[in-house]
């Protein structure tokens, strides 16, 4: 350790570098949201090779008919562990660190509102990560149970019943989720404090960035959200531990409840998922269409709306459960409406896309990728909020083809979209092209061939969260297509990685304003200092950067 | 052109009439009050079903409306430190924190004793019966809020006696809002649980 900074010392030109430990001694105790908001998409980058991983046993277990490749007990952790972290550990950080690097640089401030509880809420999520990995190495468990958790990722009662899941598998479900989840709270709070009250001077609210815009109603949904999830995680807990009854039907209590209680937060979680990728778009398309983003407020209004519909659709996913007619006509009717606003937006990115001088860089390109694969997940989510038809093909594979199609096609292309767009002004480096596109196209075929067949299997009645079939239903040639395309997106995946590697070292140099864009994060250097901006221009319009460099067409004498 | 649709809602720009720690505070107070609803809604989905064992009829209705008038009282108290708080009178400002803070342990107090007559005379514990189970969670929770509050208040003492806080300091206000929510989720639980689940 004490030779470390002599061996350094040596590059003349270069500015001195403290030792490793001091360096992650900096990084573990740092506040600065830019490198909080980098640690947050590094995790949410490890948690995806590791849910990766799971998902491609899945798909190598369904190849073929009666495979024996893993048991039956291993299966359905697999396909926990899976659903669990790629929504609470790879989606949501990854939409976190977005957001805690981008936002104050978009509205052109220091730091978010309160620094210290920003770290607490990155290392409360990744604590929480390493909870529900515990499960793993923890053996056969307290009471010869399982290790990790096998109930699925909206763990149903009775299944977490202490008389079914014993040992402490679930535990590390409930900790693991329920701990990320405060964490995610904090940072729900710290948004909208830091974009109600710390825009730059002159930006009004109705003047920030779209994705800003997405961001507030995001940390709204977040913050109604969570809370019940967390409640009804405390109840299941009380449940195990002290004996409470609350979703014990022997004792008078109710499964059904567990299910409303999770789907209230399991709903809006989708749109939580959603918005930030909405409003990631929203920045792409613009820039690489050389146009103003198609109706700007009609687009706030209906991330407004959609977020405030997602509060009251639950139960859609609750079809088959047998409520009454009544209510199913309800949340079929609520469902149906949302296609509105999100249809709104649709036509919107479409509207900034016509007659634009489209520059086909890979960024945009995955965020066409994303309007049409959102657009596919879309339309079979109105087949499935149409109550007949989800109860035909709930719990089947067109369910699994369908949400992946909204989760994967939807937000992680959109996610994919960003992290091509903004890596220059994280690293100061651009990512290759070549790979990029590379990247984007296995990605996209490989994405089509994998989830498509499963509308296919699905129909023919394949259900989900099975560990093996019987040969002769027809089923085998989807599931072979679809393990096909799981390798070529694992293929695409190591593009990426390679790509970012090769970039952090060798990436051509970025400069501040690479897309020549026009929101405030392109008007300071690449990366940004650690005060983000030495002078935060005064606001007049909803692209600041656009006015700068055309003092003589500004965009405030227009809006 | 049509931004104007969103500066009447909030604030005209950033110097909005709301500080910083005021939006996070109510953002976070949002956060509890969903919290609070889902407890709510876990009582009343068991309230009046069919079960063997204490129901709410064995709850003290005197003891519960001392209890509120403990948490009313309460609410009238730390106001008035608020308010000694911006005229800088010093004493008045701990004189009328303490006294809310022992308000609120005098409902600590009184939650105590019906606990303790609830499981040792009604033998209701939390896995007796349905009752026992959504009454101890959602009383639990709102008394451990009380104590956090209260903890939050000697804090504030504490840290205004060795002059640690400055004067116009917003934490005495932030923490007299969750003290208000606090309130306010009793006032809930008296009507539904006390009230209307007899």
């Amino acid at each position: 350790m004490t030779a470390a900074p002599q061996s350094h010392a040596h590059d003349s030109d270069s500015s001195f570098r403290p030792p490793l430990t001091a360096r992650l001694h900096d990084w573990v105790t740092t506040v600065d949201h830019k490198r909080i908001g980098l640690m947050y998409v590094i995790m949410s980058l490890l948690f995806l090779v590791v849910g990766g991983i799971e998902a491609m046993l899945i798909r190598f277990q369904l190849w073929t008919a009666n495979n024996t490749l893993v048991s039956a007990d291993t299966f359905n952790q697999l396909f926990t562990m899976h659903g669990t972290t790629m929504i609470f550990f790879v989606v949501m950080p990854m939409i976190a660190g977005f957001a805690n690097y981008l936002v104050p640089l978009m509205i052109g401030c220091r730091d978010v509102a309160f620094p210290r509880l920003n770290a607490l809420g990155f290392w409360l999520s990744l604590f929480g990560g390493c909870i529900l990995y515990l499960s793993y190495f923890t053996g056969k468990g307290l009471y010869g149970g399982g290790a990790a958790p096998d109930v699925g990722w909206f763990a149903y009662a009775p299944l977490t019943s202490p008389a079914y899941a014993r040992g402490g598998s679930v535990d590390y479900w409930i900790l693991g989720t329920m701990v990320s989840g405060i964490g995610g709270i904090t940072f729900a709070v710290n948004l909208i404090a830091t974009i109600v009250t710390m825009r730059a001077p002159g930006m009004r609210l109705g003047q920030v960035p779209l994705f800003v815009w997405m961001m507030l109603i995001d940390a709204w949904l977040i913050l109604f959200a969570f809370p019940p999830l967390t409640a009804a995680q405390v109840m299941l807990l009380m449940d195990r531990h002290l004996g409470a009854h609350f979703f014990d039907t022997q004792a008078g209590g109710s499964a059904v409840l567990w299910q409303h209680l999770f789907w209230f937060f399991g709903h809006p979680e989708v749109y939580i998922m959603a918005l930030p990728a909405f409003g990631i778009i929203s920045e792409v398309v613009p820039v690489f269409s050389r146009k103003v983003i198609f109706g700007y407020t009609s687009m706030a209004m209906a991330t407004a709306a959609i977020g405030f519909i997602s509060m009251g659709v639950w139960a859609h996913h609750m079809f088959t459960v047998g409520m009454s007619d009544a209510l199913d006509a309800i949340f079929s009717a609520a469902s149906f409406l949302i296609a509105v606003p999100t249809g709104i937006k649709i036509f919107n990115w479409t509207a900034t896309l016509y007659g634009g001088r489209l520059r086909l860089k890979t960024p945009m390109l995955f965020a066409l990728g994303f309007l049409t694969m959102f657009l596919i997940g879309g339309l079979t989510g109105i087949m499935l909020a149409a109550v007949p038809v989800d109860w035909q093909v709930s719990d089947s594979y067109f369910l699994v083809a369908h949400f992946h199609y909204v989760l994967f096609g939807g937000s992680l292309f959109a996610l994919m979209a960003g992290f091509y767009y903004w890596f220059p002004k994280a690293t100061g480096r651009m990512l290759g092209e070549e790979l990029g596109r590379l990247h984007f196209w296995l990605l996209f075929v490989g994405f089509n061939v994998l989830f498509g067949p499963m509308h296919v299997s699905g129909v023919l009645g394949m259900p989900r969260r099975v560990y093996t079939y019987q040969p002769g239903q027809g089923w085998e040639v989807w599931n072979q297509l679809s393990t096909i395309g799981g390798v070529i997106m694992g293929i695409g995946f190591l593009c990426f990685f390679g790509n970012v590697m090769h970039s952090l070292f060798r990436g051509k140099s970025a400069g501040s304003d690479p897309w020549d864009a026009w929101t405030l994060e392109w008007a300071t250097t690449s990366p940004p200092a650690v005060y983000n901006f030495e002078v935060v221009p005064e606001v007049r319009s909803r692209r600041p950067l656009w006015d700068l460099k055309h003092p003589e067409d500004p965009d405030w004498k227009h809006e | 052109m049509s931004s104007g649709a969103f500066t009447d809602s909030i604030g005209h720009d950033s110097t909005s009439t709301w500080s910083t720690a005021q939006v996070g505070m109510l953002a976070f107070l949002c956060s509890e009050a969903a919290f609070f609803a889902t407890l709510l809604i876990g009582y009343l989905t068991y309230a009046g079903v069919e079960m063997a064992g204490p129901t709410p009829k064995s709850l003290s209705l005197p003891l519960a409306i001392t209890n509120t008038v403990f948490l009313l009282l309460s609410s009238v108290t730390i106001v008035l430190s608020l308010k000694s708080q911006s005229r800088t009178d010093r004493s008045g400002f701990t004189l009328w924190m303490l006294v809310t803070a022992g308000l609120g342990m005098s409902f600590l107090v009184g939650t105590g004793f019906e606990w303790y007559r609830l499981i040792y005379h009604d033998g209701l514990t939390i896995s007796r019966n349905l009752f026992g189970t959504t009454f101890f969670t959602l009383v639990g929770f709102h008394a451990t809020h009380v104590t956090v509050g209260i903890l939050a208040m000697i804090v504030l003492v504490i840290r205004r006696s060795k002059g640690w806080m400055a004067v116009d300091s917003e934490a005495p206000e932030l923490v007299s809002w969750y003290w208000h929510l606090v309130d306010g989720v009793w006032l809930l639980i008296l009507v539904l649980v006390y009230l209307m689940g007899r």
